[in-house]
């Protein structure tokens, strides 16, 4: 039985020097057999889990992780969560993830550190001025918040930022979305992964998918670095590496890995307490509750696995960041990462069945898949317990590329890409 | 991977060059005759492989002349740097 987090239970083991918590999550080896198997033990994957149980009482189900869970992008992502996006499949699956997340440490009993600060997206044109205008619009018609600021109004909202008309890139206005915000990233695994953990679901870590096994045009089993495992479900939530895994099935997918890369300051004394995104000169900040400053920087435009990145890219970033906040210009960088994207060519993911049976794919959340961590697993879930994609992730299917009816949210949604 | 073997220029700065994707994707020779999954394979899909790739650059701030790559995407390391036209390397 799992123990409930509660001030009480936090009084209790303090009296005990904390020497008496019980494990957030088991560390099992793997049955012979589940009845559906998920690959990638991050915030998506385990999401996936814990709804396959919890909605659809699939019990006898495993997590695979070939490192650590949220070891991968969940843990180096700069964590902004919002769903102002142009069009109304990418609105529906967004703001679905939005409305979960207003819930979500009370339904896991676990603080997800969820923090609605706002989202502010910054225009430097007249171009950004019409798109975020027109997107302000559009957010509003699918009934999600949004609001077109002047350049007085993002001052006001945004103190630090500098707004004088002679910067190369000035502001000349943007957009505020309120209930958008940040949560803790690292939280959102563990509390996926102890939620799922208590209704029965294995989490095996360290467990690295070799190859996948079909019979015809259907799943068997995988093999992996702890052996077979034999299911008629697999569901792929692997990220950077889901064209890896693609290719042991003999699938191909439109997608490119990248690295993105993401740095942090210094922590100082709280100096922004929203989260600032700017497409036009590729920026974006906000600030942790440690004080650094969390700032996301863009892709290399090759194809990499070795989450590091090219130095131009980060140096672009910084450039953008002095313009606009002066006030950050003597700060220092304390670390600096990269994280593999997977990139669809419409820049939108994918959440589908695939043309093997029981063989599914959530993949191609490119630069932006934290955001919709719980909405992703939510209807990864479905489509895997019912062999049908719900109606918010029905767009999203692996067919759009072949019948040209694509999402195509690149630069439309005011997201950094 | 910070210095790029240009076979027209010799050794530049990564930053010159741009990176143009998959390599010796050839374009349908028949394009009114394909389906919609052989259009989607052509336009869409690729190998994305880790590991070993072949993969057309050009160098952008340089000479602008496009040319051939072959790299390992999990260490980035370049293994070979040939001309448009010019036949890949067997391993």
């Amino acid at each position: 039985m799992r123990n409930k987090y509660s001030v009480f239970s936090l009084i209790k083991n303090a009296l005990s020097y904390h020497e008496n918590w019980q494990r957030a999550w088991k560390d099992p080896s793997p049955k012979k057999e589940y009845d559906a198997v998920i690959v990638g033990g991050g915030g998506h994957g385990l999401a996936t889990a814990y709804y396959l149980a919890k909605k659809h009482n699939m019990n006898n189900i495993a997590v695979v992780e070939k490192g650590w869970i949220g070891g991968g992008n969940t843990g180096r992502n700069t964590t902004i969560i919002r769903s102002n996006y142009l069009w109304d499949a990418s609105a529906g699956l967004y703001d679905h993830a939005l409305k979960i997340w207003e819930g979500l440490s009370q339904e896991l009993n676990y603080n997800v550190m969820f923090s609605q600060r706002g989202v502010m997206n910054l225009a430097h044109n007249l171009q950004d001025v019409r798109d975020l205008k027109r997107r302000t619009h559009a957010n509003r018609l699918n009934g999600i918040d949004a609001v077109y600021l002047s350049t007085e109004e993002v001052k006001k909202f945004c103190p630090i930022i500098n707004t004088s008309p002679d910067i190369r890139y000035p502001v000349l206005g943007g957009t505020l979305q309120r209930r958008a915000g940040t949560a803790r990233h690292d939280a959102v695994a563990w509390g996926y992964a102890r939620g799922a953990d208590a209704m029965g679901v294995d989490i095996i870590q360290n467990c690295e998918v070799k190859g996948i096994k079909r019979n015809g045009d259907s799943v068997e089993g995988i093999e992996t670095t702890k052996g077979f495992i034999k299911t008629k479900k697999v569901g792929v939530v692997a990220a950077g590496h889901s064209s890896v895994i693609a290719n042991m099935a003999g699938l191909r997918l439109p997608l490119e890995s990248k690295p993105l890369q993401a740095l942090v300051s210094e922590p100082v004394k709280p100096i922004i307490d929203t989260v600032v995104m700017s497409n036009a000169v590729h920026a974006y900040v906000s600030q942790s509750d440690k004080g650094e400053l969390v700032i996301g920087a863009g892709t290399d435009d090759y194809v990499s696995y070795t989450q590091k990145g090219s130095h131009q890219i980060v140096e672009g970033t910084l450039n953008a960041i002095l313009e606009l906040y002066p006030i950050f210009s003597r700060m220092r960088m304390l670390r600096q990462w990269g994280g593999i994207v997977d990139i669809c060519p419409d820049a939108s993911p994918i959440l589908s069945k695939t043309s093997i049976k029981g063989l599914y794919f959530n993949c191609g959340w490119g630069t932006g898949g934290f955001k919709a961590t719980p909405g992703s697993g939510d209807l990864f879930a479905h489509t895997i317990a019912n062999d049908e994609p719900h109606k918010l992730n029905a767009a999203f299917n692996l067919n759009r590329f072949v019948s040209g009816d694509l999402v195509d949210e690149h630069g439309a949604a005011a997201v950094a890409h | 991977m910070f210095l790029i073997n240009c076979p027209y220029c010799g050794e530049r700065d990564q930053q010159e060059f741009k990176a143009g994707g998959e390599a010796h994707i050839e374009r349908p020779k028949q394009p009114t005759e394909l389906s919609d999954d052989e259009w989607a394979e052509y336009l869409f899909m690729r190998k994305n492989i880790k590991g070993v790739q072949f993969e057309r650059w050009n160098h952008a701030h340089g000479c602008r002349k496009w040319f051939n790559m072959v790299r390992d995407t999990s260490n980035d390391e370049i293994k070979a740097i040939y001309k448009m036209g010019e036949k890949p390397p067997t391993q």
